[in-house]
């Protein structure tokens, strides 16, 4: 599964500079709001789904070289948020749908929790 | 067609144009003396086509710049020999088919002017003079090309050897006790910054050649102490971390409140945090907790009134490695 299978899928919306998303293979995935669960929880390379959208998301996932992170219920993030994620080369990806539902479909795609 | 459909590879293009930027600036900064060819067949002024055609081929050749007593008068090239083998006049001197009106440039310009003036007049190869017009070397296009990927090729070379010096800081230099030491400052309720002192020590650490795993797990570790001094101090505090061989040694302290109990404060899952700050997704109450996870050792000091003091250590070899280099009973694990 890489990374352009789940935004068509889920149809999510990048918010980041658009990258070769195709070759970014995404295999685990993690969700919590609380980003010290984030820090203990999330897989490395991984796609976290969150509705937290202040800049601190970017250093979590920086810090956890995550792959993705997918904000859910249109959380929008500040643009110095956007374009610190582009700086650290993190992609934001934004869905209407709620956290759970995000889930349940990453999960029917294949993708699983570590 | 089918490129615009296709994900644009911005990242690819941005490089690109970094590099379009940096050949073109090295055109600036290059002086034509710089990448001129100084080897070159005169031609004097009086020799015949035949003999300049004979030079050309076995020199592989295709042009040469005649003189006169050593001042430049013209330009021959093989056009000019095409010339006078059609009009059956190869005894003819050198002087009657050489370009004569020849436009020469200073050494001392820069690639640039070459660049402009190979546009605007269609000429393939361009005589070097230097300030008192005596000519120093000959400048084809294929010299600026060779000159500029030369210069390219030395930057990346530079490159190479900032990251290698590094990476081998600790080897280069000889001491008893070699350590880097790097100081943050974290201001109070600063969340807008949260991450940078971590983000910075994670970089930090890669540069020097850390394991991946390592540079992570101090990367986690400051982070959680990071976001502490951020959340809970009075003053803000500071993240001073001591890089090693063989250890990494994080230092994060604070004036005030301090913790009332800190075996409470470890617990997972008890936290102080106001509701403002658990709304931004902090204060789970996990930090601590996360910190012990990603650290070999851990110590936390408090006192109400006076302070807090977070000491954590990351032992960058393998357990053996360790072990060896501490005989038994000398063992912190």
């Amino acid at each position: 599964m890489n990374l352009q299978n789940v935004i068509d899928a889920l149809n999510l919306t990048p918010l980041t500079e658009p990258k070769d998303f195709a070759r970014i293979e995404v295999t685990e995935g993690y969700t919590s709001d609380l980003l010290s669960c984030v820090m203990a929880g999330a897989p490395h390379g991984g796609v976290w789904v969150t509705l937290q959208a202040h800049t601190n998301i970017i250093a979590v996932a920086a810090l956890l070289d995550l792959n993705a992170v997918i904000i859910s219920e249109d959380a929008q993030p500040e643009p110095a948020t956007i374009e610190r994620a582009n700086d650290e080369g993190i992609t934001l990806l934004a869905t209407p749908m709620k956290s759970f539902e995000v889930v349940g479909r990453l999960w029917e795609l294949g993708l699983r929790s570590n | 067609m089918d490129q615009s459909a296709r994900p644009k590879g911005k990242i690819v293009t941005d490089q690109a144009a970094g590099n379009i930027t940096r050949s073109e600036e090295l055109a600036y900064e290059l002086k034509i003396a710089e990448v001129m060819s100084t080897t070159m067949y005169l031609m004097s002024v009086d020799m015949s086509m035949d003999d300049v055609l004979k030079i050309f081929r076995q020199a592989h050749i295709s042009g040469a710049p005649v003189v006169d007593h050593g001042k430049l008068v013209g330009i021959v090239s093989i056009e000019d020999t095409i010339r006078c083998l059609m009009a059956n006049d190869m005894q003819a001197p050198v002087s009657e088919y050489m370009t004569h009106n020849v436009i020469g440039i200073q050494s001392r310009e820069p690639v640039i002017e070459a660049l402009k003036t190979f546009v605007n007049i269609k000429v393939g190869r361009l005589p070097v003079l230097d300030d008192d017009g005596n000519l120093v070397g000959i400048l084809t296009k294929g010299d600026i090309t060779r000159g500029l990927l030369k210069a390219l090729q030395h930057d990346y070379q530079a490159e190479e050897v900032i990251r290698y010096r590094a990476s081998h800081l600790f080897e280069d230099i000889e001491s008893d006790r070699t350590s880097l030491i790097l100081r943050y400052n974290i201001s109070p309720r600063d969340f807008t910054h949260g991450g940078s002192a971590s983000a910075n020590i994670k970089r930090a650490l890669l540069r020097l050649g850390a394991p991946p795993q390592i540079a992570r797990r101090t990367g986690i570790a400051v982070y959680e102490a990071e976001i502490n001094l951020i959340i809970h101090t009075t003053n803000g505090g500071v993240i001073r971390v001591e890089i090693e061989p063989q250890k990494i040694t994080i230092d994060a302290y604070d004036d005030g409140p301090g913790i009332a109990d800190v075996e409470q404060a470890l617990r997972p899952g008890f936290s102080t945090a106001t509701n403002e700050v658990r709304e931004l997704g902090f204060g789970a109450g996990m930090g601590l907790v996360n910190i012990s996870r990603c650290v070999d050792n851990m110590k936390l000091e408090s006192a109400v009134g006076v302070g807090t003091r977070l000491k954590m250590k990351i032992f960058l070899q393998t357990e053996e490695a360790f072990r060896e280099a501490n005989p038994a009973g000398k063992e912190t694990k």
